[in-house]
């Protein structure tokens, strides 16, 4: 299914050691374009270390990553974004005392590159903010804009998280944790969210709430002490007997 | 960092409006330099106290740059003021006494000095940064205190020529043209600042320091950043030292010591971070203050200062000009936070 | 000899630094909370040292315990009133306040006791010359050397042998941890911090002959008392006695050798070492 050609991000033998553990161990990870993979484990797993060694937030102590062809381990995190790789964080990463537009202005314009700009800044911060409402509109908090983050309720901020992700235009967007916090009641809004992503992103969608991810996904990677356990389409990874044995019982459908 | 309730600069000069849109908001705006403009004329024999004013302004807009909008907690602003003060007073008594010359050499030499140790530190965060700011602020006092072939030591620099401006604006003895001369520089500093401060590019600053790894995360070159901002705010301290070096005619190592570092933060609190016009009122208060109370006791003021920043600190934390926000925005029965129209 | 003179000199004056740095070192280390303050603490031990000694005729060590006691009280209060709305701030408040503070105690002081330097309380039984073998020295510098020996070893008593020591040091690794397992890190704090004023107050008052006490005296040495947990690594108490210790030998080897450059030489070699170890020699290990 997943040709080399076809992959937008190739992992080979990630290994990173906190000391003496080995908290990433080995880890192969293909992404194509358009992906929808899920990444599930338990807790203590390396879920967020691995993201941190992708975005470059950790630094790896082996293997390579490769966006189309680029070799980006050795980048700095800023590098990694304008190569496409963008991620949504678990706990909110916001500018709490920046409207939720600017917030994502502020992305727009980064991604243009207008920040080295200062002349005429009038007419391309305008435009910047017309991109960024776009993106408030697809995240449903379009009615949102003009009010100060720390205003907002919670699972709005988790959109605006994913918005701001977007308005990156990534190629690869790994999405940590996007429902973490919000009742499984709301999780719809997340769900609805994810489904409405563009469909030629490729998407690494860790998560802890099993309902979400096997709606969401068409793989499943699982991640155990640091290492891929397996990697199947949801329905095999439901029936796997070693997953559940990982998850103490733990009921996956 | 606790979030500031009051509206902030870029909420006041919100651009959704559009630049060029007339709105009489924008009459405020005008305010400080009609104040100014009437002193000029009207406040004789004080116009010497007024340009220490006009540099004090300067002074504190430029660390609003740096500390407000950026977060750069730095408590050796004063290296810069100093470097440009002897830069401007050096180059006056060895090269050329022009005095728009002498401006743009200490302009210069204090952003590459700037440019030069942001790019050493800038890396640290917090109390270490904090520490490396005071050293290197040290360090410019010691050598200054020093090379006294070069800056006369703790005598300091004496005798400062100056040439009349542009060839035109002699400088009288009333301090006259010294403060128009400082008016318009600080005018044009400020426009800078106002431009800077809108701009993407400060925006991102202020992205920077609220969320550095929110920052990262949508690929800003943190850095690079920073050190931008920290060379232009030293280029604008450096511009305010050779402001006082040329109309006091003096420049002593006072203008490098901590004391003057804490002093400029603290009108820039006293007024208000991130404000712009905060660097306005606390720079003036506090050097009336200091010269109104100084004459009767220099400790007399040091304990109000003291005093008053406790107070800030604890109770108005967007300084004077967050009192006026919040009394503004009562008065227009307005909560203080909602953005897009400006006040 | 010249050596052993730079030596001693360094060692005397970095016990000084010592005693009145290691109470920061633990403000700044446990509770986050930049105090550039505490230089004003020293600075209040000292004065209230020199008012006793010279007013009313009180013995010196007994006038530097009382300053000592004084300047905890002190402590205690503030850290009551004005330092716990502090510690959920950023930086920037912290600084600000604390400088503020720092400008309230200069003024106070100096306004009740007078703006010209205070003379030195050194006592007479201090006031001469020891012969120690080979040459003669100040016994006043060697009573330093000793207090501070003493102190140091009393601190490490304290903090690695017995249980409240135990918690603190827990606590300065892990703030947080400490307060899931339930300690409560305030209160111990408020403890500690009264320590670390009444250890500055005692510093400054003893000390007065080697930092001499003046109206600036609390932003003056306070970039020494910085620099030395800075350099120490902020909540380490080890690293605040290699640091002052090393600090003060520096600072001296500078001024004797090359008195031309005077404190340039300290400094320059303090910012070599934060941008090298930003954490400083030896910080606790949570840091490192």
């Amino acid at each position: 299914m997943s040709v080399a050609a076809d992959n937008i991000l190739t992992v080979r033998g990630l290994c990173k050691n906190f000391g003496a553990l080995a908290v990433t161990q080995q880890v192969d990870l293909d992404l194509a374009r358009g992906a929808r993979i899920g990444l599930i484990g338990p807790n203590g797993a390396g879920k967020t270390t691995l993201v941190n060694l992708l975005t470059g937030m950790l630094s790896n102590d082996a293997g390579t990553i490769v966006i189309d062809g680029h070799h980006i381990e050795k980048a700095k995190p800023e590098t990694r974004v304008q190569h496409g790789l963008v991620r949504t964080h678990q706990i909110n990463t916001l500018l709490m005392e920046t409207s939720v537009r600017d917030n994502v202005a502020i992305a727009v314009a980064e991604r243009q590159k207008y920040a080295w700009r200062m002349l005429r800044y009038g007419p391309q911060w305008r435009a910047c903010l017309e991109e960024a409402q776009h993106y408030l509109e697809e995240m449903r908090i379009g009615h949102a804009g003009n009010r100060r983050v720390s205003e907002l309720p919670y699972g709005e901020q988790r959109l605006l998280e994913i918005a701001i992700g977007l308005s990156l235009k990534p190629r690869i967007l790994l999405l940590d944790e996007p429902g973490a916090g919000i009742p499984s009641t709301e999780a719809h809004i997340i769900h609805e969210a994810l489904e409405s992503l563009p469909p030629d992103i490729a998407i690494l969608l860790i998560e802890h709430d099993m309902d979400l991810v096997f709606k969401f996904a068409k793989e499943i990677v699982v991640l155990v002490m640091g290492r891929v356990l397996t990697r199947d389409v949801p329905a095999n990874i439901a029936s796997n007997a070693e997953v559940r044995s990982v998850y103490l019982g733990r009921s996956v459908v | 960092m606790t979030s500031q309730p009051q509206v902030t600069d870029q909420q006041v000069f919100a651009p959704t409006a559009g630049v060029r849109s007339f709105s009489p908001a924008m009459l405020w705006h005008l305010l400080p330099w009609a104040i100014a403009l009437v002193f000029f004329f009207v406040g004789d024999g004080y116009h010497s106290l007024g340009t220490n004013i006009l540099v004090m302004i300067l002074f504190a807009l430029s660390l609003d740059l740096a500390l407000g909008y950026a977060g750069i907690i730095t408590l050796g602003h004063a290296a810069f003021f100093g470097a440009g003060a002897y830069a401007a007073g050096i180059f006056a008594i060895h090269f050329n006494a022009d005095p728009v010359l002498g401006l743009l050499v200490a302009t210069a030499v204090a952003g590459l000095l700037g440019l030069i140790t942001g790019m050493l530190i800038l890396h640290t965060r917090g109390e270490t940064l904090l520490m490396l700011t005071l050293a290197i602020a040290a360090i410019f006092y010691e050598v200054a205190n020093h090379a006294r072939w070069l800056t006369g030591g703790d005598d300091g620099l004496s005798g400062i020529r100056v040439t009349p401006v542009f060839g035109l604006f002699r400088f009288d003895l009333w301090g006259k043209t010294a403060f128009l001369y400082a008016l318009a520089v600080l005018f044009i500093w400020f426009v800078i600042a106002a431009f800077v401060v809108r701009s993407p590019f400060g925006r991102s600053l202020d992205g920077i320091r609220q969320n550095t790894k929110r920052m990262r995360a949508i690929g800003t070159p943190v850095w690079w950043r920073l050190v931008a901002m920290y060379a232009l705010s030293a280029a604008m301290a450096g511009s305010a030292g050779a402001l006082t070096a040329q109309s006091t005619r003096l420049v002593g190592l006072s203008t490098l010591e901590l004391l003057t570092s804490g002093i400029v933060a603290v009108m820039l609190v006293l007024g208000g971070e991130r404000r712009l016009y905060g660097a306005f009122i606390g720079a003036t208060i506090y050097v009336i203050v200091q010269d109104t109370a100084g004459s009767i006791s220099p400790f007399i003021w040091m304990f109000v200062i003291g005093f008053l920043l406790i107070l800030i600190v604890l109770f108005f934390e967007g300084g004077l000009m967050g009192i006026i926000d919040s009394v503004v925005a009562k008065l227009k029965g307005k909560t203080a936070g909602q953005t897009g129209k400006p006040t | 000899m010249q050596v052993l003179t730079i030596l001693l000199d360094g060692i005397s004056y970095g016990m000084v630094l010592f005693i009145i740095s290691v109470g920061l070192t633990v403000t700044m280390g446990l509770m986050r909370v930049v105090n550039l303050a505490h230089g004003a603490f020293a600075m209040i031990g000292g004065y209230i040292a020199t008012v006793l000694v010279l007013q009313a005729g009180v013995p010196f060590l007994l006038s530097a315990l009382l300053a000592a006691v004084a300047a905890g009280a002190l402590g205690g209060l503030a850290e009551l009133t004005v330092y716990r709305p502090l510690y959920r701030k950023g930086e920037l408040p912290q600084v600000l306040l604390t400088i503020g503070l720092c400008f309230v105690v200069i003024a106070g002081l100096t306004l009740f006791v007078g703006p010209t330097p205070l003379p030195a309380i050194v006592p007479p039984s201090l006031d001469r010359m020891v012969d120690i073998g080979f040459r003669s020295y100040p016994a006043y510098r060697l009573f330093l050397i000793v207090v501070g020996a003493l102190l140091a070893f009393i601190v490490w008593l304290i903090v690695e042998c017995s249980l409240f020591g135990a918690r603190l040091r827990a606590a300065v690794d892990d703030p947080q941890m400490a307060r899931a397992v339930g300690m409560n890190v305030n209160r111990m704090f408020t403890v500690t911090f009264i320590g670390g004023c009444a250890l500055a107050g005692f510093g400054g008052a003893i000390g007065a002959g080697v930092l001499p006490l003046e109206p600036f005296y609390a932003l003056r040495y306070l970039v020494y008392f910085l620099i030395v947990v800075a350099v120490g690594g902020m909540g380490s108490f080890r690293g605040s006695l290699v640091a002052a210790l090393a600090i003060g030998i520096v600072d001296t080897a500078g001024r004797y050798i090359v008195p031309q450059f005077g404190g340039f030489l300290l400094y320059v070699l303090v910012f070599g070492l934060l941008l090298w170890r930003p954490n400083g020699l030896l910080p606790p290990k949570s840091v490192a």
